[in-house]
């Protein structure tokens, strides 16, 4: 449980003029789940898409397993056993949900180019043992009305879940969810909390997730950190963190913005 | 409607998913197969030529309609293939070995091409793709030695382990096997994960990423099948003609590679066959017609240009999904009798996607 999955160490990137995230390090242990908030323009889904290799680190360095991520490729990332997903949704439009989570599963292929073409038995049983896995994602997270519908005709809710369970099927260890609960209803919500927990206690796969929701937060997470334009806040238990000042400043405002606000009595 | 009650993975995996199709599917190669006896020399050749060119259209469907890859420079991979087939046909090379150089030479060539489409997308990479066209158009022109420059030149005939294909017949059938064995190449692709891997980076390429693909390899396979199979295509068709000459390989016959894919239908392997009829069938729609048209239209110079653009726009404008999605919808009336109804293939509106990332 205290062992170190992922640390970012003194992590800043700056795009131009703008430092989006500036000297931020923390550790994600082995089995939790990590959670990152903080106002619009925090650098939060920046973080996301330094871990992802989408972005390269100004300074500093993540290190995933003792290994250095900035000397992989964006796609080998993946290989490593870092699945995500994405705040606006990126699925695979135009295939359908069994083609999506299929894909989840290319990191575990075991056919080349030539045993595809010509469709060996190889491949036939490779085939057949990727679908044996995707089953099983489908089955944790009740996918199995959609498992042949093109993804281009579902709803949002059920989208949400889609690329939940494609991230899973790469089998991680550990798990990015960016906005896990933006814009679901309130029994869907709810229905990610359980996911979530499922996800962790029972895949023990460890998550680090970017989420607005409060009271998902504070639900599922055992760390939470908070940040504000680029920078660190405060790190700890999600009501720690509600409570310090810093971060209520942020959110709300200080007590001097508002008095300055309030008309002389 | 059809219902399908699965029971096994296989049922999954297998290409023919129901009775219906196993019957339709030998039906249609029984009528292929004995179309030497049913159809004149004449149609059989033109059927010839749909083979020959649903060959490369599923090369072309490969590269635009499931990895969204468009290229405008298609007719130079046909040329290349064309050209490699006159020279070592003529220079006594037997001819399976000669068609797989061919194929292999477009393929190396294709993968070249492939190497910019890394870097630029969209129109950029149509922009790209249109200039190694004339690039390679130039070289057919000016090769002398190889090509016969503008002149041209004449081919052999295919020699098949010591037995000449001197008919349209022979032909035929050497085109229907390379025909049905591409089929297969294209559909074993779409089912294993390397076409899933093109089909993911059609649609989110930052996605594919982070799943895991690779993106620069699986573009560049991509790019090398797409003109193996249009060298497969440029061979045949140089056999079919004898005679094979710069300007067969110029931007036109890109636009009409690329039309063809569009209007049968991107993103279907049906759609490469729809299109390649089309394609055929059209002059021959338009030259029967002519004499029934009233001379200021009939005989025209650029009919056939403006019809075709007509339809390309009629296409985009009322049926993005081409011949094959036409098809779907009457099926699906057809199936559905008597419930169908308007909306049941309105597109979806697409949700917020983060434009930043792509």
């Amino acid at each position: 449980m205290t062992e170190v999955l992922l640390s970012a160490r003194n992590l800043s990137v700056r795009f131009g003029g703008v430092l989006a995230v500036n000297g931020v390090s923390f550790d994600v242990k082995r089995g939790e789940v990590f959670t990152l908030i903080g106002p619009n323009g925090a650098g939060k889904t920046t973080v996301f898409n330094l871990i992802s290799r989408i972005y390269t680190p100004t300074a500093g360095e993540i290190e995933f397993e003792n290994r250095k991520l900035s000397e992989l490729a964006p796609h080998d990332v993946a290989r490593l056993g870092i699945a995500r997903t994405f705040q606006n949704i990126e699925l695979f439009e135009h295939a359908t949900v069994l083609q999506n989570l299929l894909i989840g599963r290319h990191t575990h292929r075991e056919t080349g180019l030539w045993s595809d073409i010509f469709f060996t038995p190889a491949a036939r049983r490779a085939e057949i043992a990727a679908r044996e896995k995707v089953e099983e994602v489908i089955d944790l997270l009740d996918l199995q009305h959609h498992r042949e519908s093109l993804v281009a005709g579902l709803p949002y809710g059920v989208r949400k879940v889609v690329e939940l369970a494609r991230a899973l099927c790469t089998e991680p260890k550990l798990l990015l969810l960016d906005e896990p609960s933006s814009g679901l209803n309130t029994e869907e919500t709810d229905d990610m909390v359980f996911w979530i927990r499922d996800i962790q206690q029972e895949l023990g796969v460890t998550v680090l997730m970017v989420e607005h929701d409060m009271s998902l937060v504070s639900k599922v997470s055992d760390r939470v950190l908070a940040m504000n334009q680029g920078e660190m806040l405060a790190l700890g238990t999600p009501s720690e963190v509600q409570s310090h000042p810093g971060v209520i400043e942020a959110y709300l405002g200080s007590v001097d913005d508002v008095s300055s606000l309030r008309r002389a009595a | 409607m059809r219902f399908i009650f699965k029971t096994d993975y296989a049922q999954d995996i297998r290409l023919a998913k129901h009775g219906g199709h196993v019957f339709w599917y030998s039906a249609l190669l029984l009528a292929l197969l004995a179309a030497p006896w049913i159809v004149s020399e004449y149609w059989l050749a033109q059927v010839t030529f749909i083979l020959i060119y649903s060959i490369v259209g599923l090369g072309l469907m490969l590269l635009a309609g499931f990895t969204g890859l468009f290229s405008l420079g298609h007719a130079a991979f046909l040329g290349v293939g064309a050209y490699t087939q006159a020279a070592l046909t003529n220079a006594g090379l037997p001819f399976p070995l000669a068609i797989a150089c061919a194929g292999a030479l477009s393929a190396a060539v294709g993968m070249v091409v492939g190497l910019p489409a890394l870097r630029v997308k969209g129109i950029y990479l149509g922009i790209a793709t249109l200039a190694f066209g004339f690039i390679v158009e130039e070289v057919f022109a000016r090769w002398e030695s190889v090509t016969g420059g503008n002149a041209g030149i004449h081919i052999k005939l295919p020699e098949l382990f010591g037995w000449q294909l001197d008919s349209g017949e022979e032909f035929y059938f050497l085109c229907l096997v390379l025909t049905v064995g591409a089929t297969l190449v294209i559909l074993n692709l779409l089912r294993s994960p390397t076409g899933r891997a093109f089909v993911a980076i059609r649609d989110s390429e930052v996605s594919a990423q982070s799943m895991g693909i690779h993106l620069a390899r699986y573009k560049t396979v991509s790019f090398a099948i797409s003109a193996a199979l249009a060298g497969v295509g440029g061979a045949l068709y140089a056999h079919k003609l004898q005679f094979i000459s710069p300007d067969q390989f110029n931007i036109l016959q890109s636009i009409d590679l690329l039309l063809m894919v569009v209007i049968g239908g991107l993103g279907s392997v049906h759609g490469a066959f729809l299109g390649a009829i089309f394609l055929i069938s059209m002059p021959q729609v338009i030259a029967l017609s002519k004499d029934q048209l009233p001379d200021v239209v009939g005989q025209a110079p650029g009919l056939q240009g403006l019809v075709y653009g007509l339809v390309l726009i009629a296409f985009v404008l009322f049926e993005p999904l081409g011949l094959y999605g036409r098809w779907l919808k009457v099926r699906t009336y057809l199936q559905t009798f008597p419930f169908y109804r308007r909306g049941m293939f309105k597109r979806q509106k697409s949700f917020q996607k983060s434009e930043r990332l792509r």
